[in-house]
């Protein structure tokens, strides 16, 4: 039933522990039958795709039903789609209709014509109670976001029998909701289903980010050093497919399949191996830094032109598969032998190998990633060292004392708070997103000119004082903003972190930040104390 | 006839009465203040002379300590009395024990200062009286129309429910030391349960204050040091900022629960890492703001904390005339602010 699915999202929105979420999960597949359970796996999973059902036509039936005004208000405050809905909508009351159940909707709805839409939802709105109108919305929406991912929820298929979670990985490719199949071979009522995926995901391996004292106890001559790409994590599985056809698949950190958005890479390489690197943009042999690769990252529709403006390229740092053979067992230096071999061997432009930064001892170490600018054409990317022990496993997850990440300091800088507008999901209902400014010259004295809005590093202890602080001194509102005072006799002084400059046209100031957080709140300090704009112009980055 | 708005004129102390020489809720000490309910916001120690209902000065005195005024003055529900130009009358709230609403009546213009309040029926507090009024000062706490409180009741069956479902784990309950708790505990006792009800030592002294007010609380046990990693499967009832601390660590396995109107939505219950959000609250919901605010009959009506938006928006909707008042300082103790 849709109430059972509904009330598992529930639970699962309110469970913070790993081990609580997959125990949720699987008592509910034990206990529903198929394909009622196959269709909430898919919907765990992101593997639904509604047509016609979209976000839009639920606006448009509650615009029909609620004050406009009163609509947006709320929804401003509880920064969510689908509970804004399930809170206001007007349920008639003693309609003593069953609720539908979930293949019912999934059926229902990937059939229905899209002039039929509104009338069936509305009908169903109207059947369920709150937590079963959200549940019915998030689905239609296609973002559960209750902090379930496919990962996960596969781990708990796998939890109903001797299953693990990359057995169940590595048939997924080929199979499809409502997964009958997979589940009688998880509870060992069947056979292993066939057509068995031959790029599955496989999980990634993490490091800890290190800490001054760790150098103390590290011994250099049992690591190696690498460069930190500053990019996305990609793994990139390539193999045969049944008729000996190469076919590669790109996966993202978390695992999810991200080949439609790099033809470039996913059509175009033919590795028989699955590797581990940062996808970057690479414009004539150079490395451009994330800001570039950010505007690829921003579209929507992969076009041509996008492609041949924005080049992706794989740099590789790791192999897990080779030419078949899992290869996680060995260690690190086999691994990379491997690698180099394999690279070698490809000769494909679209590929390269992450170098090794050789090193004696960690002061050495500390002067390359002081001075990234040896990297040459590479340097716009770089973000540090990463340092993994030469005899490390390849393991999911994030083992402790294996790799470490070892970033550049972040740059900070004292602004002022300017406007605040309310968050979305973890942080919705509080005025969470802050954009600052710093101090120019003016005609008459000095004024403040936004340069950047943060919306994390604080902890929600902080994040209850801003809130706070901004509904007390509001001057202004602009729809959701709120101008906060600011000036020379008043106003609040955050702390920002980032972790470069750039020039743009599109901001006011003329620079963009990137990565800024709140590192502090100086509550003690005077606004007209922050910083000026000529101190961040002295930190811009050369024009790229 | 006078204007309304130089009856009652927002300062930064609180609401002033000129004509009357009194402010309404001051949140700085003034010579004379009239004091709608007990909560540390709208209490405040240091003021000359203090006029409010027998339950709220003895509440004050609990908190804040037998001198916490020059002088004190106990005002009966319902009897009008003359101070300066002005007849001031206090009327029941709903809100905690004691509470009230403050009428003022000046020259033929009857405007009442809400304070906060409830509509929802509590056993432990007089029920909200509506009073006839030109202008109406409500609170909007919970001013959006997403605001909807589920009968208490209800809410304290799925509390029992959780404990029926995990028989070995202790129920940690958030709720507010004045007011929520004592309501929570009386519900609890209304719907039967009977093993003994475990506080946080922070809240014994509003407890025995509302057991002395004659509300039958059954057995009450403080937790101490030495026994909370023994009391599985027991109701606690804490202050919630102790559900964030070390304190609420030494429990066995603790499922964690917030009594509240803000548990309405689910990203305020996870952004406390809250496991089981019940929706109860002390304020009006949304309904509850809009019902009241028509059966007042008021031509006018001023917000003075909250939500304010949308509560304004819907007076105009109505022909109302609304203003937000802007009051800072409210909010500090109880649920009136996100916390």
């Amino acid at each position: 039933m849709m109430n059972r699915f509904a009330s598992l999202l529930d639970r699962l929105a309110y469970e913070p522990r790993r081990n609580g979420k997959i125990a949720l999960i699987a008592d509910y597949f034990r206990s529903e039958p198929d394909p009622e359970r196959g269709f909430a796996l898919a919907a765990m999973t992101g593997a639904l795709r509604f047509r016609n059902a979209k976000p839009g036509l639920v606006r448009v039936l509650i615009a029909e039903r609620t004050d406009p005004v009163l609509f947006a208000l709320s929804y401003d405050y509880v920064g969510d789609l689908s509970e804004t809905v399930a809170l206001l909508w007007p349920a008639p009351r003693g309609l003593n209709r069953p609720s539908p159940g979930l293949a019912e909707v999934v059926e229902t709805l990937q059939r229905l014509p899209k002039t039929d839409l509104p009338r069936q939802l509305a009908d169903w709105l109207d059947a369920l109670d709150e937590t079963g109108r959200w549940a019915l919305i998030k689905l239609i929406t296609g973002a559960l976001r209750i902090g379930v991912s496919a990962r996960l929820a596969k781990t708990a298929v796998a939890a109903l029998g001797t299953l693990s979670a990359d057995d169940v990985e590595h048939v997924w490719h080929g199979l499809a909701p409502p997964y009958t199949e997979l589940f009688a071979w998880a509870e060992g009522q069947g056979s292993r289903p066939e057509n068995a995926d031959p790029v599955p995901f496989r999980p990634v391996m993490l490091a800890h980010p290190i800490e001054d004292r760790d150098f103390a106890t590290l011994d250099p001559a049992a690591f190696s050093a690498e460069w930190k790409w500053d990019g996305i994590r990609v793994q990139a599985a390539g193999a045969r497919d049944g008729d000996g056809n190469p076919l590669t698949r790109l996966y993202s950190r978390t695992g999810e399949d991200i080949s439609g958005a790099f033809p470039d890479l996913a059509g175009a390489l033919a590795l028989d191996a699955t590797i581990d690197g940062e996808l970057l943009i690479l414009r004539e042999g150079r490395v451009q830094s994330f800001n570039v690769l950010q505007q690829r990252l921003n579209r929507k529709q992969v076009s041509a032109a996008l492609i041949a403006d924005f080049p992706a390229h794989i740099r590789a740092y790791d192999v897990l598969v080779d030419h078949g053979e899992d290869v996680r067992a060995l260690p690190f230096s086999e691994r990379r032998e491997r690698l180099e071999a394999l690279i070698a061997h490809e000769h494909d432009p679209l590929l390269s190998i992450s170098a090794l930064i050789p090193f004696a001892s960690w002061d050495a170490l500390a002067a390359h990633r002081a001075d990234p600018s040896e990297a040459g054409d590479d340097a716009a990317a770089i973000e540090g060292c990463m340092l993994k022990r030469c005899d490390s496993p390849y393991l999911p997850g994030r083992p402790k004392g294996l790799w470490f990440k070892w970033k550049r300091d972040a740059m900070v800088v004292d602004a002022v708070l300017m406007y605040a507008q309310r968050g979305h999901g973890k942080r919705s209902s509080f005025y969470s997103d802050f954009t600052f400014g710093v101090w120019r010259p003016a005609e008459d004295g000095e004024e403040l000119v936004p340069v950047g809005k943060a919306y994390f590093g604080f902890t929600d202890e902080e994040l209850a004082e801003l809130d706070k602080y901004v509904r007390r001194h509001t001057i202004n509102r602009f729809g959701p903003v709120r101008e906060v005072a600011h000036g020379a006799d008043g106003g609040l002084v955050l702390e920002i972190a980032f972790e470069g400059l750039q020039r743009s046209s599109r901001h006011k100031s003329g620079i963009a930040m990137r990565f800024p957080r709140i590192s502090r709140i100086r509550w003690d300090k005077p606004a007209i104390e922050a910083d000026r704009l000529a101190t961040l112009e002295a930190l811009l980055e050369p024009a790229a | 006839m006078m204007r309304a708005s130089s009856i009652l004129v927002p300062r930064p102390e609180g609401l002033f009465c000129p004509p009357g020489g009194f402010y309404v809720d001051p949140v700085r000490p003034v010579a004379r203040a009239l004091i709608t309910h007990g909560h540390s916001d709208h209490a405040r120690p240091g003021h000359g002379a203090v006029l409010a209902s027998a339950e709220t000065l003895a509440i004050m005195a609990a908190r804040c300590g037998a001198g916490f005024a020059g002088s004190t003055e106990t005002a009966e529900f319902g009897q009008p009395m003359r101070i300066g130009e002005v007849s001031v009358s206090f009327h029941p709230a709903g809100h905690v024990l004691g509470s009230a609403q403050i009428a003022v009546a000046h020259r033929g213009l009857r405007i009442v200062a809400s304070g906060d309040y409830k509509r929802a029926p509590d056993p432990t507090c007089a029920g909200f009286e509506p009073v006839a009024c030109d202008v109406f000062i409500s609170e909007a706490t919970f001013g959006l129309p997403i605001f909807r409180h589920p009968p208490a009741a209800d809410e304290v069956a799925r509390l029992l429910a959780s404990l029926k479902l995990f028989p070995e784990r202790t129920h940690l309950v958030g709720a507010y030391s004045l007011g929520k708790a004592q309501r929570l505990a009386r519900l609890i006792r209304l719907a039967g349960y009977d093993r003994p009800l475990y506080i946080h030592g922070a809240m014994e002294n509003m407890m025995r204050l509302y057991a002395e007010a004659g509300v039958d609380f059954g057995a009450i046990v403080k937790v101490s040091t030495t026994e909370r990693h023994k009391i599985g499967g027991e109701i606690v009832l804490c202050p919630p900022a102790a559900l964030g601390e070390i304190w609420s660590r030494r429990f066995s396995d603790p499922v964690t629960a917030f009594a509240s109107g803000w548990m309405r939505t689910r990203a305020r219950a996870r952004q406390r890492g809250i496991e089981l959000p019940l929706v109860v609250s002390d304020h009006a919901d949304w309904q509850e703001l809009c019902a009241t605010i028509a059966e007042t009959g008021c031509e006018e009506l001023w917000v003075t904390h909250g939500q304010e938006d949308a509560l304004l928006h819907w007076a105009g909707t109505r022909g109302l005339k609304a203003r937000p008042l802007h009051m800072v300082g409210y909010g500090d103790d109880g649920e009136a602010e996100p916390a």
